[in-house]
């Protein structure tokens, strides 16, 4: 028999016992509505961790530092390298530039965290200053701000943390809007010339050293634009902890000394050029992050991201999928029986049928491939049902987890998701089981015996 | 006289069938031979084996042992893929009660045994609408068998059974539901049928008179056995 002539006679007979076999149907849907709705879950639960957490920036970035062994974040203690001892590269501006032409590479920017005293209303207070990148902008730290975010990347502006703020003023909010004055140490590069001309006292050091740096103090004014609650970069080592957040190039233009300025006199390695005691490179997606470390090791230099902690978080949610698909499998297991039961029914219903087919000239191979198709269809609109129904019960879950974190003053998330291939997989899913459940009903209307089919009342 | 050339060549068939402990031989070494073009009827009381002998010849079902030759292949040596083919092309069947499917159209129905022989689509209809000229039923092609009379419903069965265009057509107490008016019709329509198409029909039937009108020749089966062979003077062709 044709396809087309199967089809047609498989959804006549399916039409035929349509309480039954809309029944059995609504079963599979709901098996598959079962297994689409737990694996909406997972992947929705998985999409919000992923995105939140690339929202705290730390799973698109690519941390650097020279293999000079300054124990970069995560690195450890320094290991001998004798490679590198032979023949460092210095993070410098080179470096930075180099890093800022590698495909995918959004941006490059150092660690800028100094050491300031801020001036407000005659008062001073010590605290930590730190750079922001412009693209921290769409950070989560960032969502629940108090005022703007900087108007531009080079505006003189400044983001305070709220405690800070409040040792400002009783009222932090009136703070956005003001100017508060930063007072810092600049680092000067001096070249070897100015050396031997300022200072003829100290000749053995123009000697040892092809450079040097002077620091000066200065005073920098910068309009207070926003207060936030919690730090953009908290969470790497090292990287917190800052209370007055300026945009990055604004920092970079003050010079301010820190911490790896000294490093460089003390080894004398330095050529009066400043250089970074790390880099950090943010990339479009994080499944650059390897491609760019992978680069960034070859240029000679020490990369490392967090991705290895992603990945783990990668293989929870895998375990978290096959046990929500187990048990939603489950419920088709159970909506299979039910096509098994429906089709045996029929078999026993249409004894005579399919001995007059068989009469008719039916061989044993038509008659199996139309409870095939039977069961086939009852799985294939039961999967189309299935996925419907189990996106509905995803769109309910979301709905009142919505209600829910609206009533903790949480901001709304989307736990559930279905993608295109749950889907399509959850529908070729159902169809396969069904086939399989079809197995042993086709195979025992095959091998009726048409005379005794047709001796049947 | 119909051709003498042979068609159907039963040879010390046999067919037993089990009931639990017993074996009951519902045809037993019977020897058989049908000419083409012939029309027999099967006469027997019930029990004793004509309709076990029709499903064999109709390759339903196969013989415990012994061979049936028809146009000289052995059906006993056909695959069930093979006895398929065979009752698709060659076989064309009536049964007693109609057996139409209730939820197809008496059309449906006819074009039923073309679905299965892959014939294309407009040849269907063709065929179809030939079909059931042919048994006087054109305007009743879109009722359901539920809404068609007894008599109605076995002139459908004989379109679905003629429309594969089968060189043997068997009928399994055709007249057995219907009452003698509607009944002795089904058999003009038979006799008519074998005398214009020079088709083969075997008939298996307990009413003597009727056989006797419409047969060349009656074969009288008894506990499995043929017991009398009768060549009609009366029949279609005289």
């Amino acid at each position: 028999m044709k396809g087309r002539d199967l089809g047609e006679l498989a959804v006549r007979n399916l039409r035929e016992a349509i309480l039954r076999n809309s029944l059995t149907t609504l079963g599979v849907a709901v098996g598959v509505a079962s297994l689409v709705a737990m694996l909406s879950l997972g992947v929705g639960l998985q999409a919000l961790a992923s995105s939140r957490l690339t929202k705290s920036g730390l799973f698109d970035a690519v941390f650097v530092t020279s293999r000079r062994g300054f124990g970069g974040p995560g690195e450890g203690p320094p290991k001998p390298n004798p490679i590198a001892h032979e023949k460092f590269k210095p993070l410098d501006e080179n470096a930075r530039q180099q890093f800022a032409a590698l495909p995918n590479v959004v941006d490059v920017y150092p660690q800028i965290r100094f050491l300031t005293d801020v001036r407000y209303q005659g008062n001073s207070y010590s605290t930590n200053v730190l750079g922001v990148p412009e693209s921290s902008r769409s950070a989560s730290a960032f969502d629940s701000i108090t005022g703007k975010y900087f108007s531009s990347p080079t505006a003189e502006e400044a983001i305070l943390q709220a405690d800070f703020a409040k040792e400002l003023s009783p009222q932090p909010a009136t703070l956005v809007g003001q100017e508060i004055t930063l007072r810092y140490a600049e680092r000067r590069a001096v070249s070897s010339d100015e050396i031997s001309k300022e200072q003829d006292i100290d000749k053995q050091l123009d000697e040892i050293m092809s450079g040097g740096i002077s620091i000066v103090s200065r005073e920098k004014k910068l309009r207070i634009a926003g207060i936030i609650e919690s730090d953009p970069s908290a969470g790497i080592g090292g990287f917190g902890g800052g209370r007055v957040f300026l945009p990055i190039r604004v920092a970079e233009q003050l010079h301010p000394a820190q911490a790896n300025d000294v490093q460089d006199f003390v080894r004398g390695g330095g050529s009066g050029k400043p250089t970074y005691a790390a880099l950090t490179i943010r990339v479009k997606n994080p499944k650059n992050v390897l491609q760019v470390e992978d680069a960034i090791k070859k240029l000679g230099f020490n990369a490392f991201s967090l991705l290895d902690a992603a990945r783990s978080l990668r293989l929870v949610f895998t375990v978290f999928d096959l046990f929500l698909g187990l048990f939603g499998s489950l419920a088709l297991t159970v909506a299979s029986l039910g096509i098994i039961n429906t089709l045996v029914m029929a078999i026993l219903e249409r004894r005579r049928e399919i001995g007059v087919l068989k009469a008719l000239g039916a061989t044993d191979g038509d008659v199996r491939s139309l409870f095939f198709a039977e069961a086939g269809a009852m799985g294939l609109v039961g999967g189309i049902l299935g996925v419907a129904l189990g996106w509905l019960i995803g769109q309910a879950l979301t709905w009142g987890t919505t209600i829910y974190l609206r009533q903790q003053d949480l901001p709304a998330v989307k736990i559930s998701y279905v993608p295109w291939w749950l889907a399509a997989s959850a529908i070729a899913f159902a169809v396969a089981v069904s086939l399989v459940a079809g197995l042993y009903p086709a195979g025992r209307a095959a091998r009726l015996n048409p005379v005794e089919a047709l001796r049947y009342e | 006289m119909p051709s003498t050339q042979t068609l159907i060549h039963a040879e010390h068939v046999s067919r037993d069938y089990r009931l639990g402990e017993t074996v009951i031989r519902a045809v037993n070494d019977l020897s058989l031979e049908i000419s083409s073009g012939e029309f027999l009827a099967l006469l027997g009381s019930s029990g004793s084996g004509k309709s076990t002998l029709l499903n064999l010849m109709a390759g339903l079902d196969r013989p415990t042992s012994g061979a049936i030759h028809v146009r000289g292949q052995n059906l006993a040596e056909l695959d069930s893929q093979g006895l398929a083919r065979y009752r698709r092309e060659t076989v064309g069947m009536v049964f007693q009660s109609f057996n139409l499917l209730p939820r197809m159209t008496l059309e449906e129905n006819v074009e039923l045994p073309l679905r299965l022989a892959e014939v294309d689509r407009p040849e269907r209809s063709r065929r179809v609408a030939q079909a059931l000229e042919r048994v006087g039923l054109g305007p009743r092609r879109q009722h359901r068998p539920s809404e068609l009379s007894g008599g109605e419903q076995q002139r459908g069965a004989l379109a679905r059974a003629l429309v594969n265009q089968p060189a043997i057509l068997f009928a399994d107490e055709p007249t057995g539901n219907l009452d003698s008016a509607t009944g002795e019709q089904i058999l003009q329509l038979l006799q008519e049928i074998q005398v214009t198409l020079g088709m083969t029909i075997i008939m298996v039937t307990h009413e003597r008179p009727l056989a006797e009108r419409f047969a060349n020749r009656i074969a009288v089966l008894s506990d499995g056995r043929l017991v009398d062979q009768v060549a009609m003077q009366t029949g279609a062709r005289a």
